[in-house]
């Protein structure tokens, strides 16, 4: 403990580094953080869901509370906080009660492995992507008891439908995560024809692979091209409906079964459902982070690579919060002038203000480290960068759900299976033994 | 990776797992019995994980919790379970279930008596966290150029279970 809080203390005493994987002390603060991240991260989530989905479909979305509806996921909690909280009277209790708990757990349970970066992880276990596999796949019995207990038909109908899609779409990203793991042991040419000297071992713990993927200096993705490429498309498919997303929400398809597995809850506990559902999304986008998009490393390090592309990459965190400072600045002078909307005028405007500051205090430490002619990537920012990365990336799939969701028409039951087992399955098994072959041969 | 606690957590885990399997078969509804089982093979998995063995742990979870209970769970929501708990069941077969498990008892109670002069005085071999599932790879498909000790025992398994398969298909389908 002594020596632990030593360590946290000093950066270069034994026991590791600050934020090292496998140190307790860090591995707890990073397990408050992601606590309150994710929770902060889902809220954001449902506002920017809400917003964009009205946008396509040239709405406006929620507009009253604060300004463009900025506040309306603290509105939501509330009422969801103070609703009453019904439990039928047929229902069974004690599973109806421990359900949504499970959900949850199951889905924060996960991040325990998310690697953010080369040591900002709660732990670096061995099996990590084993771990990450075998505890998401336990989310599905949150959904099935919540069907069963409620004791009315639409829930069980919808945890009927529940069961046997993720059961079908696990095999299919099963199959694809195994090509990328094997793409970890095998290096043939690189994207450039670069290839690593050291011979490589396979490994599953997702901190290994990321670092995998950067010694043989491509990402996952482009990795024998096209294969890293259809892994990655069986996964992406998969990963939408394993966590019940349209297109395949069939388990909550309102215009067919109300609401679905969840029809009887009602606030708090309908709402932890809905934060373990986004909470399962975030994780699953960063096991497709971590396979096939290079997890924390930035984009094009061998084509522009050097110190002053370096500091040139080391400037997008602040420029990103500029950026939406600046969106922030053109929403207030957009507003319009009644003295109605002065409070949310205002209230804009120091949002605006607080992003901003944000942009230039990351923006100025890189700066002031290049100006007195000092190492510009410390470890400080260093760390910053990979987090950065990391979480632009999972953005990025968090924007394809939402946009998934505005594009496609629900799929059918009997079309979800048959793609899912006469699609999917042969495509990934196919994939997974050409990648065998292929690794082999080169 | 240093054991933390290890008495503690043995017998915590082993305590769960026995409590969930008196629990799977004192309840009269079949769905909390399944729930029962999975909190025992979870345990179990934890057993698992304390001896040194996460690769073993992470399988148990993701085919006995995650596949198979789920299979488990599926089937009996659809068996209508309102009969079934307020029938008795009227097979008497609890004294051959009695016999049988006697027998079995003491059988374990046979190995232990008889194997327990095998691990005396002799350290429990540990395999470092991080070579323990490349340990398990090279027992099962062997190393680079040669055939490991248990590949043929292995490929026999995988045969059995792609027959059970195929035939569970076949006896299913009527057309195929």
């Amino acid at each position: 403990m002594l020596q632990a809080l030593h360590s946290f203390i000093g950066h270069d005493a034994p026991g590791g580094t600050p934020g090292q994987a496998n140190n307790q002390l860090w591995a707890l603060i990073y397990v408050l953080i992601i606590f309150a991240g994710v929770s902060v991260a889902v809220m954001a989530m449902n506002w920017l869901e809400r917003k964009a989905l009205a946008h396509f479909q040239v709405r406006l979305g929620p507009m009253r509370v604060g300004p463009h509806g900025l506040l309306q996921p603290i509105a939501d909690a509330v009422k969801l906080l103070i609703k009453e909280d019904i439990i039928p009277d047929e229902a069974d209790a004690f599973v109806f009660w421990i359900a949504p708990l499970i959900g949850l757990l199951a889905a924060f349970t996960v991040y325990t492995v998310v690697p953010f970066g080369p040591s900002q992880a709660v732990s670096d276990m061995n099996i990590g992507i084993l771990f990450m596999l075998g505890v998401s796949s336990l989310a599905v019995l949150g959904i099935v008891m919540a069907g069963w207990a409620s004791n009315s038909h639409y829930p069980l109908i919808g945890a009927l439908r529940s069961s046997a899609q993720m059961v079908s779409y696990e095999v299919a990203m099963g199959l694809a995560v195994i090509s990328a793991i094997l793409m970890t042991s095998l290096h043939g040419l690189g994207l450039y024809g670069v290839s690593s000297q050291s011979d490589g071992t396979g490994t599953l713990s997702m901190i290994g692979i990321v670092q995998a993927q950067q010694e043989q200096h491509v990402w996952f993705l482009f990795k024998f091209f096209p294969l890293g490429l259809i892994a990655f498309v069986i996964f992406a498919i998969a990963m939408v409906a394993e966590t019940n997303r349209a297109p395949f929400d069939l388990p909550e398809a309102e215009s067919e079964l109300t609401a679905g597995f969840h029809t009887e809850y009602s606030g708090l506990r309908w709402s932890l459902f809905m934060l373990a559902e986004y909470a399962a999304m975030i994780a699953v986008s960063a096991i497709a982070v971590t396979l096939w998009l290079g997890g924390w490393l930035r984009p094009f390090p061998n084509l522009l690579s050097g110190p002053t592309w370096d500091f040139i990459f080391a400037l997008f965190p602040g420029l990103t919060f500029l950026g939406l400072g600046a969106v922030a600045f053109l929403g207030t002078a957009r507003m319009p002038k009644h003295p109605y909307f002065k409070i949310q005028t205002i209230g804009l405007a120091g949002f605006g203000v607080v992003l901003a500051g944000i942009g230039v205090l990351l923006l100025a430490v890189p700066i002031a480290a290049k100006v007195s002619n000092q190492d510009f990537l410390n470890r400080s920012t260093l760390a910053l960068m990979n987090v950065y990365w990391f979480v632009l990336k999972v953005a990025l799939f968090m924007y394809l759900y939402i946009w998934y969701r505005a594009t496609w028409p629900r799929y059918r039951f009997d079309q979800l299976m048959k793609v899912g087992w006469k699609v999917m399955l042969p495509i990934s098994l196919g994939v997974l033994i050409v990648t065998a072959i292929v690794g082999v041969i080169l | 990776m240093t054991p933390v606690a290890t008495p503690l957590f043995f017998y915590m885990l082993s305590g769960i797992a026995i409590l969930g399997g008196l629990l799977v078969i004192t309840r009269r509804n079949a769905v909390h019995s399944a729930l029962a089982l999975i909190v025992t093979l979870l345990a179990v998995a934890g057993l698992y994980l304390m001896l040194y063995a996460p690769f073993v742990a992470g399988v148990q979870i993701i085919v006995y919790a995650g596949g198979i209970m789920v299979l488990f769970l599926f089937v009996i929501m659809l068996v209508n379970l309102e009969r079934t708990v307020k029938q008795r069941q009227f097979n008497r077969i609890w004294p051959v279930g009695l016999v049988a498990s006697c027998a079995l008892l003491a059988l374990f109670l046979s190995v232990y008596e008889k194997g327990k002069s095998l691990f005396e005085g002799r350290p429990v071999p540990t395999l470092t966290e991080a070579s323990n599932t490349q340990q398990v790879g090279v027992l099962l498909y062997g190393n680079a150029g040669q055939i490991g000790p248990y590949t043929f025992a292995f490929e026999i398994a995988s045969l059995l279970l792609l027959v059970a398969i195929l035939g569970a298909v076949i006896m299913a389908k009527k057309r195929i």
